[in-house]
């Protein structure tokens, strides 16, 4: 008797399997499906630019409504630069705030200061970009600008990136909003991974005489590599296709300016301020073809980073 | 380009004016009362073309004796967005300046030669009023609103006016809207007086022939009663009603123009 209920029971429980098998395939199926129509739809819709255009639209820093000639390189290179400077002042901050949060800070001031992190990570971006404009770019056109352009203006190499007059806006103003949007994203997740380090790991090191900065150099940074690599991903990818903040204050201009204190444009800026009135099949697909070249360089970073990952592993154990 | 005209005719449309608003090229500069500053149409094109760099230059200087311009850089400021307001302001350029027309153009965004994007009208307005030094252009109500010192432009027949209500009214009434298909008319550059040369409409669309008669005939109604008791409302709001014969105008073109699938006229003017 009990032994055929056990057999009925264990017959049901794997047809649960099977269908729960089944049901998380199609969900994973579902995604793929999803993304494969994204990619098919944006390429469908970039083929009138494709077209016309070819591979010069990646070079030329053409973008004309009115005569429809379009190019890409303006947007394209807003993207980097913006990034870059998002990520060369996010990156040190942040570090800096996960250390401080899980080696250096005293443990009552631990949590308050990780909500507040985790508070800024959930900011919606038009906040910052509205701050950015209203509050932080006349302080930075009044005060910083001008300290920048005397100070890091003056040296030869670097100075003409600081030329032209204060406007407040540009491309470096919408480095540092970014900078200030991923940093709680960074700095959350590097926290999140350095909590991970087997306390006996750390301790193991004092007890040799090891100083903090040696603790944390040598034992919890290798120990967390992949992680704190995927957090700057993750704020890579944010500053990447940020939109409503960018567009605030990069100034929004299609020129191509070696100063940084000059306004410029960033891809996902163009989008969302160009597609509502775009007239005429060439100004639209020149749009979409934007889309698709932001897909594929967030593809390319992702793909770099886990290429990085991977070399990172295969030196481990080599490395003295 | 196919013409404005022909692309209603392909796709079955019809259109008509709604209500008029101006475009003000609008400036950020210490020490200039409102609306003290004089420009003509080349000097504002110059100036978005970026061949007029500074405040003090001689041509705008020449127009502006005893007012004290600074000689610093002009900063433009201009739409980020695709925009009806570009469209006349740059529509307006083209008319003016020959090097305009030929560098630039005119269409809802445009290849701006020099300058700094803000979204919107506000985004524009916002700009404007934090980069010293700058001009920029937004719809009149903006003026108002965000109380920005606005400059005078020279019109079509050699007058300076200010933008006002009467300044934009003035360049619906020199319009010669019974001669224009479709009411197809950008009012820049309208003669008159006292004509403020960078007015425009919105325009409202409808399919000449209509499946629901009872649906289209409520639309028109709405219309027909939005012209007779919405004056006030759309002055609330700074915009400038059409005149009285121009509604006339509209009305007899919804009997001419919007049919059921029986051919027959949906709406009847009252006479």
């Amino acid at each position: 008797m009990s032994k055929i209920h056990f057999a009925a029971k264990l017959k049901r429980q794997l047809l649960f399997d099977r269908i729960f098998h089944k049901v998380t395939w199609f969900f994973t199926f579902v995604v793929f499906a999803l993304l494969a129509a994204l990619i098919g739809s944006l390429i469908i819709g970039s083929i009138p630019t494709i077209k016309a255009f070819g591979f010069d639209f990646l070079f030329s820093a053409d973008w004309n409504p009115v005569t429809e000639k379009f190019g890409a390189l303006v947007p394209i290179v807003g993207t980097l630069i913006t990034s870059m400077i998002a990520l060369s002042i996010g990156i040190p901050v942040s570090f800096g705030i996960a250390l401080f949060l899980t080696e250096l800070s005293p443990p009552w001031l631990r949590r308050p200061l990780g909500t507040a992190i985790e508070l800024l990570a959930g900011i919606p971006s038009i906040i910052y970009g509205m701050w950015g404009l209203f509050v932080f770019a006349p302080l930075f056109a009044q005060y910083i600008q001008p300290w920048l352009q005397n100070s890091l203006g003056q040296v030869p190499g670097i100075g003409f990136l600081f030329e032209g007059s204060f406007m407040g806006i540009g491309m470096l103003t919408a480095g540092i909003i970014l900078a200030i949007m991923v940093i709680p994203f960074i700095a959350a997740v590097m926290r999140d991974v350095f909590e991970i380090v087997p306390s006996m790991l750390k301790e193991s090191a004092y007890a040799f005489g090891a100083t903090t900065w040696e603790v944390i150099w040598h034992v919890v940074l290798p120990y967390t590599k992949i992680g704190v690599v995927g957090a700057i991903m993750l704020g890579l990818g944010r500053a990447l296709g940020e939109t409503m903040a960018v567009t605030f204050v990069i100034g929004n201009a299609h020129q191509l300016h070696t100063s940084l204190f000059m306004p410029g444009n960033s891809i996902a800026s163009a989008l969302a301020n160009e597609f509502t009135e775009a007239d005429g099949e060439l100004y639209t697909s020149a749009l979409i073809e934007l889309g698709l070249i932001l897909f594929f360089i967030t593809f390319v970073v992702l793909a770099f980073s886990k290429i990085l990952l991977v070399q990172l592993k295969k030196r481990e154990g080599t490395a003295t | 380009m196919i013409s404005e005209h022909r692309e209603l005719e392909i796709n079955g449309l019809t259109q008509f004016p709604t209500v008029l608003g101006g475009v003000v090229p609008v400036i950020n500069l210490d020490g200039v009362k409102q609306g003290q500053i004089r420009l003509t149409g080349t000097v504002l094109a110059d100036i978005f073309l970026g061949k007029i760099k500074r405040w003090n230059d001689p041509a705008i200087a020449g127009l502006n004796a005893g007012i004290d311009l600074p000689a610093s850089n002009i900063t433009v400021v201009h739409r980020a967005d695709g925009s009806g307001t570009t469209f006349l302001f740059a529509d307006y350029l083209s008319k003016v300046s020959p090097e305009w027309k030929e560098k630039v153009g005119a269409d809802a965004s445009v290849a701006w030669p020099v300058g700094t994007g803000g979204k919107g009208n506000e985004g524009v307005a916002n700009f404007v009023k934090q980069i010293k030094n700058s001009i920029g252009y937004v719809e009149a109500a903006y003026v108002k609103q965000s109380k920005m010192n606005y400059v005078q432009l020279l019109n079509h027949d050699g007058a300076y006016v200010i933008p006002t209500e009467d300044g934009f009214k003035a360049a619906a009434a020199n319009t010669q809207w019974d001669k224009a298909p479709g009411f197809y008319e950008i009012l820049t550059n309208k003669p008159g007086q006292n004509s403020w040369p960078i007015t425009g409409a919105t325009f409202v669309l409808m399919h000449k022939s209509q499946v629901n008669p009872a649906q289209a005939l409520a639309v028109l109604k709405f219309f027909e009663w939005a012209y007779a008791s919405g004056d006030e409302m759309a002055l609330e709001l700074d915009y400038i009603p059409l005149p009285d014969s121009v509604v006339q105008l509209i009305e007899n073109s919804w009997e001419a123009n919007i049919k059921g699938k029986d051919g027959k006229a949906i709406f009847s003017v009252k006479h």
